[in-house]
């Protein structure tokens, strides 16, 4: 799954940063029906996580009701240099991971 | 004298052979993102989180990666897109040197990708050429449309503009109905546009995903109740020349976000 | 969008029918997050547009006053709609760590309604927020 990640480079330490995302996802409904009269299964990414150097500071369940190729926009205080880790997982079980390195100055 | 004659012949070939009339004058073109709220106008506007950029990114990733049995990366040939790429969105749909036919970019990229990469043919609407035509479109971004009407395609032009003139399905409307007649005003709870396809491809709400101009004229076509035809229709090639050509001087805004 | 999905869409918006028949009250919404506790307007502002143009994607934005230390944070932020067949459509568990409740995105919005965002605070405590959407569709059918 493709997604755009944008995270400061470099914060200062105790500042508050903004983490914005985009992900390829159709957020499929369930009721949606083709041209051969099949209902398109739901397909909806169900948790996606966010991880700074391995502790969990964001998680969001979400739903359908979440528009297709979705974004999300948190915050994070920036603590230590290292790594935010996003996972997230769909209806499907497809599970994709992405990383952002952040470098955290005095 | 002969300096004169040449001099004079020079100047007389700038000029169109008769002034086609602009159905809308240059100082009133307005943009769709102009028929938009002030919602999707920003959704359009933010660099990062326009979802167009999802397959723009994709579009700059296969243009590095070798393709096709020639194992050749568009890059080989082009370079650096942002280079070799800019100008060329806004000067499509464009006759085609050796074949003569009239294509539009999405034609140019089928093309290179089978001919010249030997690679398999992506399908219309395909996440592949999508990507790889939002990619191209964007390295245009801000130039002005400027397609040339002249020579081989002076004909395709008038068949756009008659197609354009054209009552078509049940509804018997032709474009120039909503979209010279009655551009802003509203359809329902839609405020309706000049009709440019200076933002495509295209993300529209309606559809959840990206989509070319051809989709776009096939949305429309359907909208009157008329019978869609196929991708790759000469007769769509024809009408985004002559839309290329009305919105002329516009800039290229792909990728926008539509209703 | 072929004929099918596209019946299916005016529907309503891709939602099925009898699902948009019936709206559900302010207090069952509430109750879904807060699980019978009382919920209190304020603290927690939702933003929505008055007017979408579509309800395939919809901006979203719901901040939370807290000072978001360890003592006193927001736990949680729960997203609910009155009509979509879907009524918990997301909830954002956030933290001291998260420096402030602000969160984005974008939403299904299934017709005209009300979306309210419930925050469920550390000392146990919930507030609301409700915004109400006209959500308008396409004057033209689509169907390529």
């Amino acid at each position: 799954m493709a997604a755009r990640i944008q995270v400061p480079a470099e914060a200062r330490r105790g500042e508050v940063i903004e983490i914005r995302l985009l992900v390829r996802h159709p957020m499929e409904t369930g009721y949606r029906v083709n041209e051969r009269g099949q209902t398109i299964a739901r397909n909806a990414i169900r948790t996606l996580t966010c991880t700074y150097n391995g502790v969990e500071v964001f998680r969001a369940e979400l739903s359908p009701g979440i528009a297709a190729n979705p974004y999300l926009q948190f915050t994070t205080v920036a603590e230590s240099s290292g790594t935010l880790e996003f996972v997230w997982v769909d209806d499907a079980g497809e599970r994709a991971v992405e990383r952002a390195a952040i470098r955290v100055v005095e | 004298m002969r300096l004169r004659a040449a001099l004079a012949a020079a100047l007389l070939a700038t000029l169109p052979a008769a002034a086609d009339e602009r159905p809308i004058p240059p100082h009133a073109l307005r943009s769709g993102s102009a028929f938009l709220g002030a919602a999707l106008r920003a959704q359009q506007d933010d660099e990062f989180a326009n979802p167009g950029m999802l397959w723009v990114e994709r579009g700059a990733q296969l243009w590095r990666a070798a393709a096709g049995a020639q194992r050749r990366s568009c890059a080989d040939c082009h370079g650096e897109a942002a280079q070799s790429m800019a100008g060329v969105a806004a000067r499509h749909p464009v006759i085609d040197g050796a074949s003569g036919r009239l294509l539009n970019l999405a034609d140019r990229i089928v093309e290179c990708r089978v001919e010249r990469q030997g690679a398999a043919r992506p399908a219309w609407e395909s996440d592949e050429l999508l990507a790889l035509v939002a990619f191209v479109a964007r390295q245009s971004r801000g130039l002005p449309l400027a397609p040339s009407i002249a020579g081989a395609a002076r004909p395709h032009f008038e068949a756009g503009r008659a197609l354009y003139r054209q009552r078509i399905g049940q509804m018997n409307l032709a474009c120039t109905h909503c979209h010279d007649a009655n551009w802003g005003r509203t359809l329902y709870a839609e405020r309706i546009s000049q009709g440019h396809p200076t933002a495509f491809p295209a993300y529209r709400l309606e559809w959840q995903t990206l989509g070319s101009l051809e989709r776009r004229i096939r949305a429309c076509f359907s909208g009157v109740r008329a019978e869609m035809l196929p991708y790759g229709a000469p007769e769509h090639r024809d009408l985004e020349l002559y839309l290329a050509w009305r919105a002329g001087g516009l800039p290229v805004e792909s990728p926008g976000v539509r209703r | 969008m072929k004929r099918r999905e596209f019946l299916a869409a005016l529907a309503g918006a891709a939602i099925s029918p009898a699902a948009l028949a019936q709206s559900v009250p302010l207090e069952r919404l509430l109750e879904s997050a807060t699980r019978g506790a009382p919920a209190r307007p304020g603290r927690v502002k939702l933003e929505l547009p008055v007017l979408a143009e579509n309800g395939n994607a919809v901006p979203m934005k719901v901040t939370v006053e807290s000072p978001m230390t360890a003592a006193d944070h927001v736990k949680a932020i729960h997203l609910l709609s009155e009509r979509n067949p879907v009524r918990n459509m997301a909830t954002f568990h956030l933290g001291p760590r998260a420096g402030r409740a602000v969160v984005a995105s974008r939403v299904r919005l299934a017709g005209s309604q009300r979306v309210v965002a419930v925050a469920e605070l550390s000392d146990g405590s919930f507030w609301y927020d409700v915004a109400e959407v006209n959500v308008t569709a396409s004057a033209c059918m689509d169907e390529s």
